[in-house]
C-alpha cells in the first residue's frame, strides 16, 4: 500500500468575489521510501499540493490517505498529532524561532509531543549530530549561516521520526554550494528509508530526485522517473 | 511540563521587548498598587473605629444634660442642667436591661500640679463602675471604690498621659498632687488606650470620686445644685439596645415631669449605634476607594490586551510554524494566555511592593493608621492574574484560530 494516496484533489481559493482554482483534480500515489520532486512554475499548484499533503490546509474536494488513514476526517487535534509525529517540514525561509537556540528549536516538536525534558534534550542532540551541528547546539539562528539554519530545520523535521519529509524550496534561500550540501543531506536521509517530497522550480534540485512530477495550472502534466537516472538505468 | 515551557517562552518574550513590557506592566503596577493602598487605608480606618468602640465599651448609652435656649439661640449640650445623680440611680434600678449607670461630673482644662510640674486635663468625677463600662483597667496602684465615693475621699486615678506629664517615668502612686488647688492622693494609674477616632488623647484625663468632684474639686452647678454632667449607661450583653434606649428615655422623661408634647430636656445617645454607623460609612468609603482604584486596573488590563494583540500579529509566522510542527489550538491559546498572565503577574508583584511602600508612606507622612496584611497582597495578585486571563484571552483565542497555511504564508 502506498504511503500517500490522493485522488481527485481540488482546491479553490476565494479571493473577494472570484474563485481562483489552485488544484483542478490531482490524483497520485507515493510509496514509502520514494524521493519525489514536484516541479512547476509559480501558480502551478505545487505549493498548494504541498500544504494539503502536510495537513496544513484542507482541500475543496477529493480524498487523502496517509499511511492508510483518511486524514480529511480527522479532528483538529488529531491533525495536529499527525503533523507532529508523521510529517516533517523543511521550509524555504527555515522558520526557526529567532529567540531560541538550535537545541531548543529542535526540541520544539517534542514539546508538543509531550516528551520529558531529559528525553527531548537527548534526542535533539542526536538529531543535531546527525546533521553535523553538534558544535552549534547553543547558537541562535542569527549566529548561524543559512546552510546551518536549514540543517537545524532538517534536524527539527526528523526528531519525531516522521513517515514523510516535505521540503518546500529547501534551497531557495541558499547559494549553490550550500544547496548541494542540503540536497546531499536529504538524499542520505532518503537512502536511510525516509520518504522525501521536495517542491521546487529549480531543475538542479529536481536532479536529486528519482521521480519528478510536473505541475501546470493545477494539474499533473507529467510524472516520470528522473531522466538522468533513467539514462543511468 | 508544557506550562513550564510556555512560562519560559513568555518570560523570554517579556525580556526581548523590555521597554514595551515595562510600559504595559505599568498600568497593572499602578492599578494594583492603588488598590493595595486604598484597601490598607480603608482597613486602617475601620480598625480605628473598632478600637474606639472597644475603648468606649460595648453596649453603651450616654445620657447628657439638655441644651438651654435663650432667645432662640441654643447653648449646646449641658447648658441646661437637668440630669441628676438620682436619675442615674433610677435608670439602674428601673430598667432591667441596664447593668450599670455611672454618673459623671466633668470639668475640662482643670489644672493639676505636682512639685513644679503642672498639666491641665479633663477631670471626671464618677463611680467605680465607670472604668468597667469603658473597659478601662488600672496598670498601677488601684481604682477608687464605693467607700471612697461615700467618704468623698481626696483620691485621684491618673490617665497615662497625665501621669507622664507630672511624674515622667516614676510611679505616681502614693504621691500627693493638687487638683484645682486641692491636695489629693494619687492611688492609681490607668492603662494606656491611645487616640480616639476624633484624634483626641483618651489618656489625657484624671478620674476622681463623684462626691469629691461635686463637693470640693469641680463644685455644683449654680442653676441646679443637684445636676451632674451626664450618665454613662451599660446595657446587658445580648439585650435589645433599641428597647433599652426607649425605656431609659421614658424613665428620665417621667422623672423630669415632661408632658407628652414637651421635648426632651436631655440628650440620650446610643454610642454603639453611632460607632456602627461610622464603621459602615468607613467601610463604604473603603469600597468606593477600591472601586475607583480598580478602574486603573481595568485600564491596565486593556493595555495588556492591546499589547498581546500586537504580539500575536507580530508572531503569526511563529504561530504557523508551531502549528506545523504539531501544536494544537489549545497549545497556542495556552501560550499566549500564559504570556498575558506573566505580564500581569510581574506587574502585580511590583504593584503590591509599591502599594505596601505607599501604605507605609501614608502611615508615616499622612499620620493615618493603615492595615497591611499578606492576605491583601494575595488578593491583589490574584486580581492581577485575573486581569491577565480576562484581557489576555481574546488575543490568545484569536491566535489559536489562525490557519497554519495562512499563518506560515504571512511575513
Amino acid at each position: 500500500m502506498p504511503l500517500v494516496t490522493v485522488s481527485d484533489l481540488t482546491k479553490t481559493y476565494v479571493v473577494g468575489q472570484t474563485a481562483v482554482p489552485a488544484l483542478r483534480g490531482v490524483s497520485l500515489a507515493i510509496d514509502s521510501g520514494e524521493f519525489v520532486a514536484v516541479m512547476g512554475s509559480s501558480g502551478s499548484g505545487k505549493s498548494t499540493l504541498m500544504n494539503l499533503l502536510g495537513c496544513l490546509d484542507a482541500p475543496s474536494s477529493g480524498t487523502y490517505h496517509l499511511a492508510g488513514q483518511d486524514v480529511l476526517r480527522l479532528s483538529s487535534n488529531k491533525l495536529a498529532a499527525v503533523r507532529n509525529t508523521s510529517i516533517g517540514f523543511v521550509f524555504q525561509q527555515f522558520n526557526l524561532l529567532a529567540r531560541a537556540t538550535a537545541l531548543e528549536n529542535v526540541e520544539l516538536p517534542m514539546v508538543y509531543a509531550g516528551l520529558r525534558r531529559r528525553e527531548r534534550r537527548r534526542r535533539a542532540r542526536e538529531a543535531l549530530a546527525q546533521v553535523g551541528l553538534s558544535e552549534r547546539e547553543h547558537h541562535r539562528p542569527s549566529q548561524l549561516s543559512g546552510g546551518q539554519q536549514q540543517r537545524v530545520a532538517i534536524a527539527r523535521a526528523l526528531v519525531n521520526q516522521p513517515l514523510l519529509l516535505l521540503a518546500d524550496e529547501p534551497t531557495g534561500a541558499l547559494d549553490s554550494v550550500t544547496s548541494e550540501e542540503i540536497m546531499a543531506a536529504l538524499v542520505r536521509l532518503n537512502e536511510g528509508g525516509l520518504t522525501v517530497v521536495v517542491v521546487t522550480h529549480d531543475p538542479e534540485v529536481a536532479r536529486y530526485a528519482r521521480r519528478v512530477i510536473h505541475f501546470k495550472d493545477g494539474r499533473v502534466v507529467s510524472d516520470d522517473l528522473n531522466q538522468a537516472m533513467r539514462a543511468a538505468a | 511540563m508544557k506550562l513550564a515551557n510556555s512560562t519560559l517562552a513568555a518570560l523570554r518574550a517579556v525580556r526581548v521587548n523590555k521597554l514595551r513590557s515595562a510600559l504595559t506592566m505599568l498600568g497593572i503596577v499602578l492599578g494594583v498598587s492603588s488598590v493595595t493602598v486604598m484597601m490598607a487605608v480603608g482597613g486602617g480606618a475601620s480598625q480605628r473605629i473598632q478600637t474606639e468602640m472597644r475603648n468606649l465599651g460595648a453596649n453603651t448609652i450616654v445620657l447628657n444634660s439638655g441644651a438651654l435656649k435663650s432667645g432662640g439661640v441654643s447653648k449646646g449640650q449641658g447648658s441646661r442642667p437637668s440630669v441628676t445623680l438620682a436619675d442615674a440611680q433610677a435608670i439602674e434600678n428601673e430598667v432591667p436591661a441596664v447593668v450599670a449607670a455611672s454618673p459623671q461630673h466633668n470639668f475640662a482644662g482643670m489644672q493639676l500640679i505636682y512639685g513644679n510640674a503642672n498639666w491641665s486635663t479633663l477631670v471626671t468625677g464618677t463611680t467605680p463602675e465607670y472604668l468597667t463600662i469603658r473597659n478601662w483597667t488600672v496598670s498601677r496602684g488601684r481604682a477608687f471604690d464605693r467607700e471612697d465615693v461615700v467618704q468623698g475621699s481626696k483620691v485621684v486615678v491618673l490617665g497615662r498621659t497625665v501621669a507622664e506629664k507630672l511624674f515622667g517615668n516614676q510611679s505616681p502612686v502614693g504621691q500627693e498632687i493638687r487638683v484645682n488647688r486641692i491636695p489629693m492622693t494619687v492611688i492609681g494609674e490607668l492603662a494606656a488606650k491611645g487616640q480616639s477616632l476624633a484624634g483626641l488623647d483618651t489618656d489625657d484625663t484624671a478620674v476622681i470620686p463623684i462626691s469629691t468632684a461635686l463637693n470640693r474639686v469641680i463644685g455644683r452647678n449654680p442653676a441646679n445644685p443637684r445636676a451632674i454632667s451626664g450618665v454613662i449607661i451599660k446595657v446587658r450583653d445580648g439585650a435589645n439596645m433599641a428597647s433599652a434606649f426607649t425605656e431609659i428615655r421614658q424613665v428620665v422623661r417621667e422623672r423630669h415631669g415632661l408632658l407628652p408634647a414637651q421635648e426632651d430636656d436631655f440628650y440620650l445617645i446610643n454610642l454603639t449605634e453611632v460607632m456602627r454607623a461610622k464603621e459602615d460609612s468607613a467601610r463604604a468609603l473603603g469600597i468606593l476607594l477600591a472601586a475607583i482604584a480598580s478602574v486603573s486596573l481595568l485600564v491596565g488590563g486593556i493595555g495588556i490586551m492591546n499589547i498581546m494583540l500586537v504580539s500575536v500579529t507580530e508572531r503569526i509566522r511563529e504561530i504557523g510554524l508551531r502549528l506545523a510542527v504539531g501544536a494544537r489550538r489549545s497549545d497556542i491559546l495556552g501560550q499566549f494566555l500564559v504570556e498575558a498572565i506573566t505580564l500581569s503577574l510581574i506587574g502585580g508583584i511590583a504593584g503590591v511592593a509599591l502599594g505596601l511602600g505607599g501604605a507605609v508612606a501614608v502611615e508615616r507622612y499622612a499620620n493615618l493608621g493603615v492595615v497591611l496584611n499578606g492576605q491583601l497582597s494575595l488578593v491583589a495578585m490574584a486580581f492581577a492574574a485575573g486581569v491577565g486571563i480576562f484581557f489576555g484571552f481574546y488575543p490568545a483565542w484569536k491566535a489559536s484560530l489562525l490557519q497554519p497555511v495562512e499563518a506560515l504564508r504571512s511575513d
